[in-house]
């Protein structure tokens, strides 16, 4: 291209290049995020910009007049978080035209995330892309490359299994909850401890609907103080036959040196519920819950070692699944990038 | 002009577009994943399969003046037909993933095995139900409750996977997209259901003719069609008191209808003023 040609380009740091300490300084609270966008809009060679903020990313995308305005910007960056240039040099990535909308695309998709395959990036992205042009920040090249971002991304969701199953012990447990009861929103959860772990258990089942929460201790001023925090009920562990009767998924993470969850005690549950399954997730060590309870018919049992395989197994399988999305990042970009190269040789 | 379009050449179409869908569903299976596009060409083929199948039926009735259910292979792309009208009911519903593949699967095979054996198709009845549109209809009935449990076989089969896939933690390929355990068991309890009302009717119209003259009926077709009957109405209430549940449940509807398949031997030889008539093709 003509050097005298506005460029498209993406100026940033994620955590592939900058470690968490550098992240935390160029971090763009909202007060410096607007600093940083009125020092470019007073920029003379900046013609469109949009910042994605995200815990583990800052990235300008733009179109400067020309790369030198650029260069400027790392100035610009660094007057705004107090960082010094030998600091952000080594955190700061510069991409430009055909390669700032491949990234764009990887972002939103999620393969360029931490986790790979999270759909969260991609609510953050329109986001960002929403505020930029609420406040008219973007222009022609920058609306149509963000529109095809999102037709990117949502392609790649549904043409490959990159978001394919669950990568958390909690998640992996409501999703084979699902599997078991479909729509959580009328299934029973009995927390049993108030560990950390049961209660993000119990937050993942309320994420996904479950309404009827019941957090049941040997305590019951623990119970209440969990019971409270999720919004569900509290009960001493000397209910627990009834409770176990009356629950559809059973979340243990209690410290006993035993089974709290015994066969007998399970067996008698299923008595009174024969046609509806019981999912027991068993998070203690050791185990809370007596493994010939699995044996039962309609009796579902998973531990630690069960979730986490699956889990891994999961996220193997995004792994894999990436070749092919780079490959649909690729075939996406190389169509929109000769639109996107018209409007910028009009630009100039 | 349009002499290659017969009931047997539209009855290949829909059996082989059947199958197209069952392909379609395992190309799906094997990426790991059943996107909308592919949902959509799967439950199209369908749709256009079960279409032509209807039409085969239709030419096959106007040809023998009444209901196409004079002989084996008449009776079998009946069954077929009937599961998958069902499924456009019962997966649109529920929303019940690979459903469409195992039906497409099962009325695929159904339909291409009585059209590839050819003395299924030799000879027929005339006048099978005495000119009785209500003889007729309680046929009609009882071949669709057939279809019933042929469709109630399948998502027995789709709990077994299920409950097996999530006992044993093997949670891939095939088993990412059974329907919930939950979700199946009501389908199976509403299949059960169902077919034994049809069935209860279809015998009540039978019997209400067979009355009147009971020498109409041998004795071993009445024996199996009421004890068929009689077996399934035991399983259904089994179910609904919860004495027969999950995997005992769909191992038993499994081999009821294996059964009941079985009984349409004994059924089929039994009819009403038989005249059979070479029916080449």
């Amino acid at each position: 291209m003509d050097p005298s040609t506005p460029v498209l380009f993406e100026l940033g740091a994620s955590h592939h290049t900058a470690p968490l300490a550098v992240r935390e300084k160029i971090a763009l609270d909202d007060a410096r995020a607007a600093d940083l966008a009125a020092r470019l809009r007073s920029t003379a060679g900046i013609r469109e910009f949009a910042m994605v903020n995200t815990c583990n990313r800052v990235e300008l995308y733009g179109v400067a007049q020309d790369p030198a305005v650029i260069a400027a910007m790392r100035e610009t960056f660094c007057a705004v978080t107090g960082c010094t240039l030998t600091e952000l040099d080594s955190a700061l990535t510069l991409r430009q035209n055909h390669d700032a909308i491949a990234h764009l695309f990887s972002v939103a998709s999620g393969l360029d995330s931490q986790i790979v395959g999270e759909t969260e990036i991609l609510g953050q992205v329109k986001q960002a892309y929403d505020g930029a042009l609420e406040r008219k920040w973007t222009g022609p090249v920058l609306n149509r490359v963000f529109q095809k971002t999102f037709q990117a991304a949502k392609h790649i969701r549904t043409n490959t299994a990159i978001g394919a199953g669950q990568i958390s012990i909690a998640t992996v447990a409501v999703d084979l909850a699902g599997r078991i009861f479909g729509q959580l929103g009328d299934t029973k959860v009995l927390v049993v401890g108030a560990g950390e772990i049961g209660l993000k258990t119990v937050q993942a089942f309320q994420s996904r609907g479950a309404k009827s929460i019941t957090v049941a201790s040997r305590t019951l001023a623990k119970a209440e103080e969990a019971a409270a925090a999720a919004g569900g009920w509290a009960m001493s562990l000397a209910e627990l036959p009834e409770a176990v009767a009356a629950s559809d998924v059973i979340a243990s993470s209690t410290s006993a040196p035993g089974f709290v969850l015994t066969r007998d005690l399970i067996a008698a549950a299923m008595r009174h519920r024969p046609a509806r399954p019981l999912f027991l997730i068993d998070l203690a060590l050791p185990r809370d819950v007596d493994p010939a309870a699995a044996q039962m018919s309609n009796v579902f049992l998973y531990n630690l070692d069960d979730l986490a395989k699956i889990a891994e197994s999961n996220l193997a399988q995004r792994e894999a699944e990436v070749a092919k999305c780079r490959a649909i990042v690729a075939e996406r970009t190389a169509q929109l990038w000769p639109a996107v190269a018209h409007s910028l040789n009009h630009q100039g | 002009m349009l002499s290659f379009i017969t009931d047997r050449s539209l009855l290949w179409v829909g059996a082989l577009l059947y199958l197209a869908g069952f392909v379609t569903g395992l190309i799906g299976l094997t990426r790991r994943q059943f996107p909308g596009r592919l949902r959509k060409t799967l439950n199209t083929l369908l749709v256009i399969g079960w279409l032509c199948q209807w039409g085969g039926l239709y030419l096959r009735g106007m040809d023998v003046k009444g209901c196409p259910l004079g002989n084996t292979f008449e009776i079998v792309q009946f069954v077929a037909w009937s599961a998958m009208l069902l499924y456009f009911f019962v997966g649109t519903a529920f929303r019940v993933s690979l459903l469409g593949l195992f039906t497409a699967g099962y009325a695929g095979s159904l339909a291409v095995l009585s059209l590839l054996i050819k003395h299924w198709d030799l000879v027929r009845g005339q006048k099978l139900f005495g000119e009785n549109p209500w003889i007729e209809a309680h046929a009609a009935i009882a071949v669709f409750s057939y279809g019933v449990f042929g469709l109630l076989a399948l998502t027995s089969i789709m709990h077994l996977l299920q409950t097996w896939s999530l006992k044993h933690k093997k949670l891939d390929g095939i088993f990412w997209f059974l329907p919930s355990i939950v979700q199946l068991d009501q389908i199976n309890f509403r299949l059960i259901l169902l077919g034994v009302l049809l069935l209860t009717v279809s015998l009540g119209v039978g019997a209400s003719w067979w009355v009147r003259d009971t020498n109409s009926v041998h004795l071993p077709k009445l024996i199996v069609t009421v004890g068929v009957w009689f077996c399934y109405l035991v399983v259904l209430l089994l179910r609904w008191r919860g004495r027969l549940v999950s995997v005992r449940f769909a191992w038993v509807c499994l081999i009821m209808f294996w059964l009941a398949l079985l009984s349409l031997g004994p059924v089929n030889s039994n009819r009403h003023g038989y005249r059979p008539v070479t029916y080449l093709r």
